[in-house]
This record gives structure tokens, C-alpha cells and sequence, in this order.
């Protein structure tokens, strides 16, 4: 690697995917230059040709050369510096580390999202999958006190970031998520006492005030 | 885990199952091979991917693996040699980022096509097509530009996710009546499928297109009437 890296995160304050991106750069002591997108007004030059596709955050620039997808960046970002490593050793568990983040990907923001935006009946059906969503996350994690037993890493990091939409969900929905899974309760104070997390996370109060900007915005009273 | 078993569940026409055993297939790995009938789930497939309760689900040993790209990227780990992803770490982001096109973005609009209404059809196919275009420019003049495929001179992770479960386009053009990719505006994209289905190890694993797609076309008649 060259001494003079230069990494830059096209970034958005209340993105959770952006949020995984700048953890697993601080975990790794890697310095790098958070450049704040207005996504909801002006998208910069800059985002459009690194990310034609969807235009979206986050977008890793290695000097220079563009990266997409927050799960392939994490991939790409432990590949490139290997210490510390953010996915175990062993071929099983990185396909068990794998396979959680892909389930926090597929179901966690989309799932919040749904309790956000509905009311009555829809809401309670999408409090219902939430909780089941995190019932399952809770098992995966068991007795552990990170994902994987090799330390905090990769799923903890995609999974962490969610947790500052949390108090928007759960003032919208009615519920709160130490109740329903203590274990995750529990899981959550602990890494927000890493230095990285509790640098990259933003109040979760400024979040649910963005959430009801987003709910202005969709027409939900 | 070395010399522990291998016992792959799966679907003889599902395209995730494929893309697994033509990756066990270009490795030269053994493995048994067991029949799930989707409307009646086995036990074992339950108990193994309780989450999704899909196929395909790999089991090493007592161990089981869930996710087609994620069972794919524990082989290519597992068993190194011919390697289905790139070393250099800039270009295996680049292949990831395309499978996740392909599967997150690509196909679902495909299936948009099938499920949409008449009027709606024509910006479905649109929609398609243009997000094929992005394909066929990294063919034409992109990353892979003078490739045999997606992977170079050999097969790689992007040519099976793409490759596997284009007969859902033959089978969908013969019962919509309409072409969704054809040679003039793909050609190669077109190209570049022709060297995907001569490909030894592609034929010897899947099974016969016409099989296939008489298959699909059972499914989409039932789906359209």
C-alpha cells in the first residue's frame, strides 16, 4: 500500500450503510475524508460518476478508484488492510458473518422503514416482523458477546449503525428494543462504547426528527 | 472439515442451485446431491436453513452454508484452487458490486416484466433493457472489454450469477410473445452467452435448456391464467 492513501467516503450524516463504512475505517485506523452529500437536494458530480448506477452512499474512493455497495466495500476495505481483521479466519465463519449481514441488509432498514411509514393494522403487522427480525438476530448472537467470536467485526458493524433509527422506530411504533431483546439491548451499549461506533453514530434524537421530516415528505400524519 | 462430506440440497430448475453446482463442478468437487420438493420442504432442509427455508443449502460435514454467493465464496475458499473470484482485492469489489446488480437489481426488473400489465409492459422491458445496457457496456468497453467472459479467459463468479437462469428470458420471450434481449441492441451480451452455454463444465451441470424452459413456461401459464 502507498504511504500516501488517500481515502475519501462520499457520505450522509443519518445513512446507516455510510455509518458501516466509517466504523470499519476507524477500526482499522485508516484515515479518510467524509465528504457530506445533500441527498435531498443536490447529489455533487462527484457521487454521479462514482455511483452511475445508484447514485447513493456510501462510495469508497480509493485514491480515486470508486467502490459501491456497503457490503462490498467492508469486503474490500478488510481485504486491502488485513489488521485488524474484521471477518473470522475460517471459511464457516465467514460464511456464517456472511450470512447475518446479508440478513441485517435484506431486512433490518426495509423492515424499520415499514414501521416509519404505517399506521393502525399495517403498523402492528410491521411491528410483528421487526421484532421477529431481531428475535432472530438475538439468537444468532446467543451468549456471545459480539457476533463472531473472534471480537467486534463485520456483522456487528453492519448491524450497529441501525441502532440510531431505533429510538425513531420504536417512538413511532410504540415498543422499545431492550424489552423485546435484552440480549441485543445489551449488545448495543457495549459497542456503542467502542470509540469507533460512538464516533461515527449520530444522536438518535437528530435521527428521529429526520424521520419525521421523511414522514412529512411521504404524506404521513 | 477436510474430507468431510459434501451434500448439496437443492431443485433440478432452480438457477441458485445451479450456480453452486457448476461451481463444485469447476472445482472438481465431489458431493451428494439431494432433490427438495419445494411444496413439501424436507425436514433436514428446514433444520439446516431455518431463516430462509430455501434452496440451495450446502452441507460440509454437519455444517451448513445458506446463500447461493455466499455458498460460492466459501467453496472458492474452502477449495483453492481455480479460483471463481479475482485475487486483487479492487477487483473482486468489482465483480461483487456486479453480482449484486445482477440479483438485487437486474433480475427483479426482469420480473417486473412478468407481472406487469399491459400498459404497463412496454416500461417494464425499458426498464430492463436499459438495466442490461450497463452489462453489455462493461463487455463492450468497460472492465471486461475484449474478454472471453465476465472472468476473463475462464469462467468466474460473475458469468455463473448472470449465466445461470437466462432460460426464464427464453422461456418469458416465447410466452409474452415479445424479445426482450435481442442480438442487434446486445451483441455482447449475446456473444458472451454463446461462450457461456458452449463452456464444457456449463453443459455437462446444467440441465438441458429446452428442459428448462418447457419448465418456466409451465410456471409463467400457470402464473397468467
Amino acid at each position: 500500500m502507498s504511504k500516501k492513501d488517500e481515502v475519501v467516503v462520499l457520505d450522509f450524516w443519518v445513512s446507516p450503510f455510510a455509518m458501516r463504512v466509517k466504523i470499519a475505517l476507524e477500526e482499522k485506523g485508516i484515515k479518510f475524508e467524509a465528504r457530506e452529500e445533500d441527498l435531498l437536494g443536490n447529489k455533487s458530480e462527484l457521487l454521479l460518476q462514482s455511483n452511475p448506477i445508484y447514485k447513493k452512499v456510501p462510495v469508497l474512493l480509493h485514491n480515486g478508484k470508486p467502490l459501491c455497495e456497503s457490503l462490498v466495500i467492508l469486503n474490500y476495505v478488510d481485504e486491502t488492510w488485513p489488521s485488524p481483521p474484521l471477518l473470522p479466519t475460517s471459511p464457516y465463519e465467514r460464511s456464517v458473518a456472511k450470512f447475518w449481514a446479508d440478513f441485517v441488509d435484506k431486512k433490518i432498514f426495509e423492515g424499520g422503514s415499514k414501521i416509519w411509514k404505517s399506521k393502525g393494522e399495517a403498523l402492528e403487522v410491521a411491528k410483528k416482523e421487526f421484532e421477529e427480525c431481531l428475535k432472530l438476530l438475538e439468537g444468532a448472537l446467543g451468549e456471545k458477546e459480539y457476533f463472531a467470536g473472534n471480537g467486534f467485526g463485520f456483522v456487528d458493524i453492519v448491524l450497529i449503525p441501525h441502532i440510531s433509527w431505533f429510538y425513531g422506530y420504536e417512538q413511532f411504533g410504540g415498543f422499545k428494543v431492550e424489552e423485546q431483546c435484552p440480549k441485543l439491548g445489551a449488545w448495543m451499549k457495549r459497542c456503542l462504547g467502542r470509540e469507533s461506533v460512538a464516533k461515527v453514530l449520530p444522536d438518535p434524537a437528530k435521527v428521529q426528527e429526520f424521520i419525521c421530516k421523511l414522514r412529512k415528505m411521504h404524506g404521513i400524519e | 472439515m477436510e474430507g468431510a462430506p459434501l451434500k448439496l440440497h437443492g431443485m433440478w430448475a432452480s438457477f441458485y442451485v445451479h450456480r453452486v453446482q457448476l461451481v463444485l463442478h469447476l472445482k472438481g468437487v465431489e458431493y451428494e446431491y439431494v432433490e427438495e420438493d419445494l411444496s413439501n420442504k424436507s425436514r433436514a432442509l428446514l433444520l439446516q436453513n431455518p431463516v430462509h427455508k430455501k434452496v440451495p443449502v450446502l452441507l460440509h460435514g454437519d455444517r451448513p452454508i445458506a446463500e447461493s454467493t455466499i455458498i460460492i465464496e466459501y467453496i472458492d475458499e474452502f477449495w483453492r484452487e481455480k479460483p471463481i473470484l479475482p485475487t486483487d482485492p479492487y477487483e473482486r469489489a468489482v465483480v461483487r458490486f456486479w453480482c449484486h446488480f445482477v440479483d438485487d437489481t437486474l433480475r427483479p426488473s426482469f420480473g417486473a416484466i412478468l407481472r406487469s400489465s399491459a400498459e404497463g409492459q412496454g416500461a417494464a422491458v425499458d426498464n430492463f433493457r436499459q438495466n442490461l445496457e450497463f452489462l453489455e457496456a462493461e463487455l463492450r468497453d468497460g472492465f471486461c472489454k475484449g474478454r472471453k467472459f465476465f472472468g476473463g479467459e475462464r469462467i468466474g463468479l460473475l458469468d455463473i450469477v448472470m449465466g445461470c437462469g437466462l432460460y426464464w428470458n427464453s422461456a418469458s420471450e416465447d410466452v409474452l410473445g415479445l424479445k426482450i434481449i435481442d442480438q442487434e441492441s446486445f451483441p455482447f451480451f449475446t456473444s458472451w452467452f454463446e461462450s457461456f452455454n458452449e463452456a464444457k463444465e456449463v453443459k455437462e451441470v446444467i440441465p438441458p435448456t429446452e428442459k428448462l424452459v418447457e419448465y418456466v413456461k409451465g410456471l409463467l401459464q400457470k402464473m397468467f391464467n
